[in-house]
Parts: C-alpha cells; structure tokens; sequence
C-alpha cells in the first residue's frame, strides 16, 4: 500500500527564501539568576563539585594515615581549622541537595513496569532513599559505637 | 477581584523597530476570560495591529503558547484573575529562545524541521496488505507511549529549555520526546533509524536535564523522562556493541518483527 | 508577480486535505503536490474532535445498519450512493490510520475497541481515548511528513481562485510571514478548509473557520448545497462555546431554568425523575432540547448573560466522586477553560453552533461542477449527513472523501497542461485589488469586530435554531446592508508582516458571503426537516423537497436557490421519530424489511 520505502528528510522549506528581520533574542550570561527553577539546576550541577572536593579530601586523608601518625595528626588538626568545617559543612549540604534531587528524579529517567503496569514515581524513588537510609546508618553505627 | 488590569504587551515590528518594546493597555476582567481573551478585546476594540496566534481556545490546538510574566503558559488556559490582585500587571512576551517575527509571534519553521529529523511516523520493515486486519496493540502496548504521543507542538517546552536557547542546533525536548513515542510503539521498527539521527551532542546527549520542559508541558508529555529513557536505552546498546560485537548489526529486524 | 506550480494543489491541512494529500501521492510519487494552510497543519480544527469516527468492524454490525443509521439520522436527505461508499470505506480508512500509526484504543486482546455512539444503533464508533481527533490529525500530519512529493505552504492565507478557460488553475494566496502575494498555479485544486461555525455569535468552532473555502468556491463560480442546515449542541458553555458532552446528562445532570425548574417537562419531553431515564428530560434528542431552550427564552426564562442567554446544567446533586469517576474531563474543562467548579456549582449552558451539514456541491469523488475543482471534509457537502450529521461520521467522512477526492484530482491532473501565463493577470489583478481595498486603504470608518458581532448576531436571529419568513427576509436586508458597510472597513495594520488584520478582514468578506447562502437557503426552503426547522412550515415536505437546495451566485453579485433531487438507491423516506414512541416505530418501520 505504501510505496515509500525510502523516506527522505527535507531541510528547509523551499518558500522561505524571503524573511522579514526576525529579532533574535540574545541569552543572558546570567540566565540562570532569574528564576528559581534555574537557579536550583545550576545549584545541581554546582553540587558535583563538593561531591569531588568529599572524594578529594578522603583522598587527602588516605595519603595523611599512609604517610604516618604525625602526619595524620596533623590531617586531623588541619580538620578541625574553622575553614575546614565550614568546606564540610558547605559540601554536607550540597552532597545532600545532590542525592535528594537525583533521587527525585530517577523515576522520570527509569520507566519501570511491573506485569505491565508502571509503578508509581515514590517506588522508584523509595529505595534509593531506603539504600541511602541503610548506608548511613551503617556508617554512624561504625563511627559512633 | 479587580475589574481592570494592566497588559504589557510586548510589541516588535520589524518595518519599525530594532528591538522590542512594551505597550500597556487597560483590559477589564471578569471570572471566566484567559489571557488570551484580554488579547482579542484589544485586537478587537483597542488596535488591530497587535500581532498574535490563536485558534481552538481549549488547549488543544498548540497556537496560543506564551510568555506570560515570564512562564511559558497556554494563553487559552490562563486566567487574568489569577493575576489581578493588588493592581498588578501583567506582562506577555513571545516565547522565549524563538526568533520573534512581529509582537508575539514566533518562528517555527526550524521547529518543523527538526520535528521532521527524528522520522516521527511508524517505519515498518513490511507492509502486510490492510486485508490482514489490524497490527495488534494490548492496552498495556499502547501504554507505553501513550503519554508521550499527547504533544500538541506547543512549543512551550522549547522556551522554558535553557539548552535551545544556548545552543540553536540542539533538537529539542519535543521532537526527542516524539521519536521516543515511536520507539516505544510495538508496530514500529525505526528505532535504529531515529537512533542514528538522536544518538548526537544536538540530539539527546545536549539534554542536562534541567526536568522544565516537563514542567511547564500543558499535556503533561514528559519530555524530560522521554529523553532520559532514550539516552539509558542508548547507552546500555552502546555497552552491549561492545560485549557482543556484531551481534546488533547482524540482528535481522524483519524476522524478529514476524515472531513479534 | 513570483510564482511557483504544482500538479494538485490543497487548501487546508486538516484531516481532508492531508488524507488528500497522500492519496494524491500514492497514485504517483512524480507528482508535485501542494499544501496551502493559513495555519500550520497541526492547528487545524480536526485536532479539537474528541468523540469518535464510526466504521463498522465487528461481526455483530452491518454496512447496512450504518447506512441506515446515517440516512434515517439525516431525515432523508442524504444521497445514498454517497452514503453507501462512504460506509464501506469508513473501516478500510480507519484501518489505513491504524497503519501509519493512530493510537486506537485497544480490547484486551489487542484488537480495535469500538464504542457506543449518539444516533447509532450498533457499537462502531473507533476511538483514541477522548482525543480522537486530535490524534488522528497528528498522526496524518506527521505521516506526511515522509512524503517528499508534497510540499507545505504554511501560514499562507489563500484569498482567490483562479479561474480560466471554464476551469480551476490555482490559487493566489498570501504568505503570512513576509506579506508577499503570490500565485500558486496548480492543474487540479482540492478545497478543505472546514466549516464555517463562526458565522454564528455562539460555536464550538476555532477561530479559523470563517468558511474560507465555501466563499472562495462560490466566488467562483461553483455552488453550494444545502447551507441552510446547520446542527446545534445543545450544551456549549456560553462564552467559549467549549462543549459539554452528553454524558453529563447521561449521568443524571439537570438541565434548570433561572428559577432552577427542570424546563425540559413543559416541552413534551417526559416527566422529571430524579434519575437519568433514556429518552425523556435531560435524554432527549439535541434537536428537540435546542428548540426547547429557544421556547424558554421566549418565555422570559432563561438568565440573561453579558454572552447572551444560558440555562444551567447542574451537576451537583452527582457528588465529587461520581464527577470523578465518570466525568473528569468535563470538570477540567469547567475548570480550566471557564472557572468553574461543576462540583459546586451550577454550569451555564447554552446550544451552540456545532457542524455544518451543508457546503461546496461535489459528486462522489469531491469533484465540483467547476471543472479542476474539488472539496473534501466539512467544507464540502457530497452529501452523506443531509438534514442533520451523526456523531463520529465526521471524522471518517474527512477521510474516506479526502482520500477519493485525491485520487480523483491526482487522475485529473494528469490530463491537463501547466497553467499559461493567462491566470498571471489575473493574480496580478486580485494583488492590486489586496492593496487598494485592504491594505494601503485609509480613512475607513468600520471596525472589523463591530461587522461581525453584527452579523453573527443576525445569522443567529433569523437562522438560528428556529427560522421564519418575515426574520429570515429582514436578515437578507441587513447583510446587504452589512456587506456596503464592509466596503467602508478601516484597518489599523499597514503591515507586511504577518498581518492578522488583513486576514481577519478577508474571513469576514468570506463569512458575509457565506452567511448569505445560508439565509438564503433557509428563506427558500419552506418545509421543517433535520435541523432546518420554519415555525411557519413546521411539517416535512417530501413532495417539493425531498431535494437538496443549490446556491449559486449571479453576475450581480445576487444568489439564487435551486433544487436537486436527492438519490435514493435503497431506503424510501421514513418518520424520523423520537421519544418513547420510537422503538416501537423503528420496528415497525416497512423499509426496513427492504433492506
């Protein structure tokens, strides 16, 4: 019935070989200050740099305990500094905007079916913040018992 | 509820002017008008030069799509009351990221042609004649795509993506959205086709996921999660041409679509 | 003047004009085809259609009961050789959609569902959720998408035929976005630009059916056929026209006069029960409530409205849960488009014009007696609805004529020679005559909207849901008069670009022309069938009119009305009967063994 086996995309349409002047608008540099839901996203992306500089200063603390007690000490002294504490506590907040606004989000990226049916949003969501849940309580059990 | 509110409109025209400006008119409200009503009052009453699109008045035919005080919206499905309080204005501009042709009007043509990129019609491998009936869908079938199939080329998710306004090449949350629902329609084979045109910085891999085009979607299509689908499908292929290679080139398409 | 050339060239590009298109296509991929739409595809009105489109598909139905359905449905005006192609091809066609990709609602074992429908006796009625149109539009729209035969002219606003040697060789049409005028020549034209429910204050109608196509035919030189048969809804919401579907009625709703009485038992309608009972009150047919809501207001009794009067349809009694459950759509519409809660309060209703049975004369293959000519969809009347249209064939007639007219303009076409240079000065003349009268004219005294409120408001007193002699001849005055006053309009857009201005003005000179045809119509035929109702002859006439009305215009400018006989190959006239009686009555019917 159909006898196009090859379809072909066109570019533009043959017509428009005239145009008024069109104003294109330009984007800001600071597109992403005016409105709220922008300035989260950049947030967003902005948290993956504290979640590297968590990652930098584990790292940092490895090579302190490999290089000996003194230098450890001095890692941990280095740790209690006011701007030591204040990087961290920065980075504690961001590294949890990062995992709660990934997590709200996995359900939009994974379309999961279960005997056809789609599973609601909160049930993909849950166990990651069950995941998350159980990991942390682990680690306090370690750190803290 | 006030009885009038104020209408900045943004107006440009090309014959006149370099860059756009505002003009404010005085529009009366009642209970049941849009945006858009208030439009037609000054189209109709005030002057006839101002330049917008507008069809169908209930949500369904994609014309009327505008800034209104700065969110991509529906114009036939915005209520001027729910900005008339404490004398406040209301401001109308075209839709972000577009090329603006006079006042309110957009450019659309590139939107056509990348909507037309991603292939979005049923690509069959075979053609059985219609006297073998229907290609048979279960309902569940059908629900897979259903939701991204509801697009009604607004083009609203186009003006609240930051990525089309920074890079012009990139496809866009419709038409990805679009090429998705024929991937996931069990009548069609085209994916590896779509996949060729998609699987690129402009296509899905320019998406970073900001999740506004789902936001500000009046059919609640769901473009953002479209593309995520698309991009993990994309992704896992691209591992599996690695562990098996040959193994997706070789795969005849057609004998897998008579076992279907 | 520039100008480009095509085989077969479409005006409008909605679900008629697209079928057409790939019809078109299929009979030769050499061909160069053409769609001119002042709107992008996409936005055409065919996306608003939500019920369904009928063809018969299941074992337990007929092509028989179909064609009896439509034909008994539209009081025996139909021709029935239309009707009885239109049914056999209605289930091919939508079959060919399910091909190219319509997401048809599915049974469970995934074969088509079908549902219920208004009018017809058997479930056929094929259905994409409650957006049937909507994705029968897109689906045809982006199907044509990977043609490279067709070309698109969208956004380009067609103002003229162009007419030589006795036959149609193309277009002269604006393009919106730069202003240039241009002839777009063409061997064969297929008009399908819809209806024209603007010509009326109240529609369900969009913005962009002004009854282009109609107007451009006429002007023409081809006729137009049975104008006077217009179908109202009996409950639009007043102010948008935004429909409310039956089904709130069928759930229980209440229709309620300003003093909250249930109206409906004043008009032989039944007694009112607190529940739905088929039939009577609330369930009777959409005709017989039109008519009733015109004798309440008469009577002083409706609420009058800054929209005009309305009558309420009240909801409440139903609770949110069952609003939920069974009606979640007309709530959201209530909601979203008119602020209203029908959960809490009262909707206010009014009929509102719906679809227009009549419209540009063709045979069956959409072939106007114009020769080059041809029509498809709403703007054409072939005619399968005759006196009044049922629900869900709309949608399948867009397809099955689109498709045939297609076939039939891509075969014409191949017959004929490019278009000379003859048709250039004549595009040069309809470009001059843009210019003058619209464009560069100044010092006009009418607005655009004052004329047309003026003449919506006149169509709908003389040929609204009941029509007289004496209000239908005053109309034929007053749009006369409207007409000099359109000659005396005044626009305050000079542009070239994307003048919307312009545009408006060319519709209202295509609505008063078409507003025309259908008072003319209606003044002519004197005898009540369908939805043509006269107070002065309230009976059916089969003797004098068992024929369709011909509107053509003269030299002067004047129109005038003759009739063809209506083709009956296998059903004689019938009682179209309603209320408790018409069971009995269809049983008893004596064609019916006929069949």
């Amino acid at each position: 019935m159909c006898a196009v086996k090859q379809p072909t995309t066109r570019t533009a349409p043959a017509y428009t070989e005239f145009h008024p002047r069109w104003y294109r608008p330009q984007v800001s540099v600071y597109w992403w200050l005016f409105q709220r839901q922008y300035l989260k996203f950049i947030l967003r992306e902005l948290s993956s740099v504290f979640v590297a500089a968590f990652v930098v200063i584990t790292l940092l603390q490895l090579n302190a305990l490999r290089n000996g007690p003194e230098a450890y000490a001095r890692f941990q002294q280095w740790l209690q500094t006011p701007a030591a504490i204040a990087l961290n506590v920065v980075s504690f907040c961001f590294v949890v905007f990062h995992a709660i606004t990934w997590f709200n989000l996995a359900p939009s990226a994974m379309a999961v079916r279960l005997r056809g049916k789609p599973l609601p949003d909160f049930m993909v969501a849950a166990p990651n913040y069950a995941v998350w849940l159980v990991v942390s309580g682990a680690v306090a059990w370690l750190v803290l018992r | 509820m006030a009885d009038k509110i104020i209408l900045e409109v943004a107006r440009y025209s090309p014959e006149r002017d370099a860059k756009p400006s505002f003009q404010s008119y005085e529009v009366p409200v009642y209970k049941e008008w849009v945006v858009l009503d208030a439009l037609n009052y000054i189209k109709d009453q005030v002057d006839g030069s101002l330049t917008y699109r507008w069809s169908c008045r209930m949500g369904i035919c994609g014309s009327c799509g505008m800034m209104v005080n700065g969110e991509p919206k529906l114009t036939c499905a915005t209520f001027l009351s729910s900005y008339a309080h404490n004398g406040s204005k209301v401001r109308v501009e075209p839709l972000r990221y577009f090329p603006v042709v006079r006042d309110l009007v957009t450019e659309l043509s590139d939107f056509l042609v990348k909507l037309t990129k991603v292939k979005p019609w049923l690509i069959r491998h075979d053609e059985p004649p219609l006297t073998q009936g229907e290609f048979l869908q279960t309902p569940d079938q059908l629900d897979r795509y259903k939701q991204f199939s509801m697009c009604i080329n607004c083009t609203l998710c186009y003006a609240a993506c930051p990525v089309v306004g920074l890079d012009p090449v990139f496809v866009g949350p419709a038409a990805i959205a679009l090429a998705q629902r024929y991937n996931m329609d069990s009548r069609d084979q085209g994916t590896e086709e779509r996949t060729a045109v998609l699987a690129h910085p402009e296509g899905i891999w320019g998406c970073t996921f900001v999740g506004e085009c789902t936001r500000v979607c009046p059919k609640h299509v769901d473009p953002a999660g479209a593309i995520q689908q698309y991009k993990l499908k994309a992704a896992l292929d691209w591992v599996k041409s690695f562990v098996m290679p040959g193994e997706h080139k070789s795969k005849d398409v057609r004998s897998e679509a008579a076992n279907d | 003047m520039e100008a480009s050339s095509h085989d077969v060239l479409l005006v409008g590009g909605g679900g008629a004009g697209l079928r057409a298109a790939i019809a078109a296509a299929e009979v030769n991929l050499k061909l160069s085809i053409a769609v001119v739409s002042k709107v992008y595809p996409m936005r055409s009105h065919t996306v608003s259609a939500e019920g369904g489109a009928a063809g018969v598909a299941k074992s337990d139905d007929s092509l028989d009961e179909h064609c009896y359905d439509t034909i008994s449905g539209g009081d025996w005006l139909c021709d029935q050789d239309a009707v009885e192609a239109f049914v056999k091809e209605a289930p091919q066609e939508l079959l060919q959609l399910e091909r190219w990709g319509c997401p048809w609602s599915r049974e469970p074992d995934g074969h088509i569902a079908v549902r219920a429908f208004g009018g017809m006796k058997k479930r056929r009625t094929w259905f994409a959720a409650d957006k049937t149109g909507f994705h029968m539009l897109h689906t045809l729209f982006q199907t044509t998408l990977k043609y490279p035969p067709i070309t698109r002219y969208d956004e380009w606003f067609v103002t003229k035929l162009l007419v030589d040697d006795g036959r149609v060789q193309g277009v002269v049409a604006i393009e919106l976005m730069s202003g240039k005028i241009r002839a777009i020549t063409a061997k064969a034209v297929i008009l399908c630009t819809g209806g024209c429910g603007r010509v009326f204050p109240f529609t369900t109608n969009a913005n962009i059916k002004n009854g282009d196509g109609m107007a451009l035919a006429y002007r023409a030189g081809a006729p137009l056929k049975d104008m006077e048969f217009v179908q109202y809804h009996p409950t639009g919401l007043p102010f948008t026209g935004i429909l409310i579907t039956e089904a709130a009625r069928a759930e229980g709703g209440y229709m309620l006069n300003k003093d909250g009485y249930r109206y409906l038992q004043d008009y032989n309608l039944g007694t009112p029960q607190p529940k739905p009972v088929l039939r009577s009150m609330e369930l009777g047919p959409r005709d017989r409530l039109s008519q009733a809501f015109v004798k309440e207001d008469q009577k002083g009794r409706t609420i009058q409205t800054p929209y005009g009067p309305i009558v309420h349809l009240d909801l409440r009694h139903l609770g949110e849960k069952l609003i939920n459950a069974k009606l979640p759509f007309v709530r959201e519409l209530c909601q979203k488009y008119q602020n209203i809660d029908p959960v809490r309060e009262l909707i206010p209703v009014r009929p509102v014009v719906h679809y227009m049975m009549g419209g540009v004369s063709t045979d069956i293959d959409g072939a106007t007696p114009l020769a080059g000519l041809y029509a498809a969809g709403e703007v054409a009347c072939v005619s399968i609805n005759g006196a009044n249209r049922l629900g869900s064939n709309s949608l399948p007639e867009c397809l099955v004529f689109g498709a045939r007219a297609g076939r039939a303009a891509a075969a014409y076409a191949a017959t004929q020679q490019v278009p000379d240079g003859k048709v250039f000065a004549q595009a040069n003349d309809e470009r001059r005559r843009l210019e003058t009268q619209f464009l560069f004219r100044t010092g006009g005294h009418e607005r655009i909207a004052t004329i047309r409120e003026e003449m919506q408001k006149t169509v709908e007193t003389s040929a609204g849901i009941y029509r007289e002699h004496a209000s239908l001849a005053k109309a034929t005055h007053q749009l006369r008069e409207l007409q000099r006053r359109f000659g005396d309009i005044s626009l305050d857009d000079h542009s070239r670009t994307f003048n919307t201005e312009l545009e408006s003005a060319l519709e209202l000179g295509f609505m008063l022309d078409v507003a025309e045809s259908i008072v003319q119509c209606a003044l002519h035929r004197t005898e009540s069938r369908g939805a043509h109702q006269r107070t002065d002859y309230p009976a059916r006439d089969d003797n004098k009119f068992l024929a369709h009305s011909i509107v053509s215009r003269n030299f002067d400018g004047s129109s005038r009305v003759e009739y063809l006989p209506v083709k009956i190959t296998r059903w004689a006239p019938g009682e179209r009967v309603y209320g408790e009686t018409s069971k009995e009555q269809s049983k008893s019917t004596p064609i019916r063994q006929a069949v």
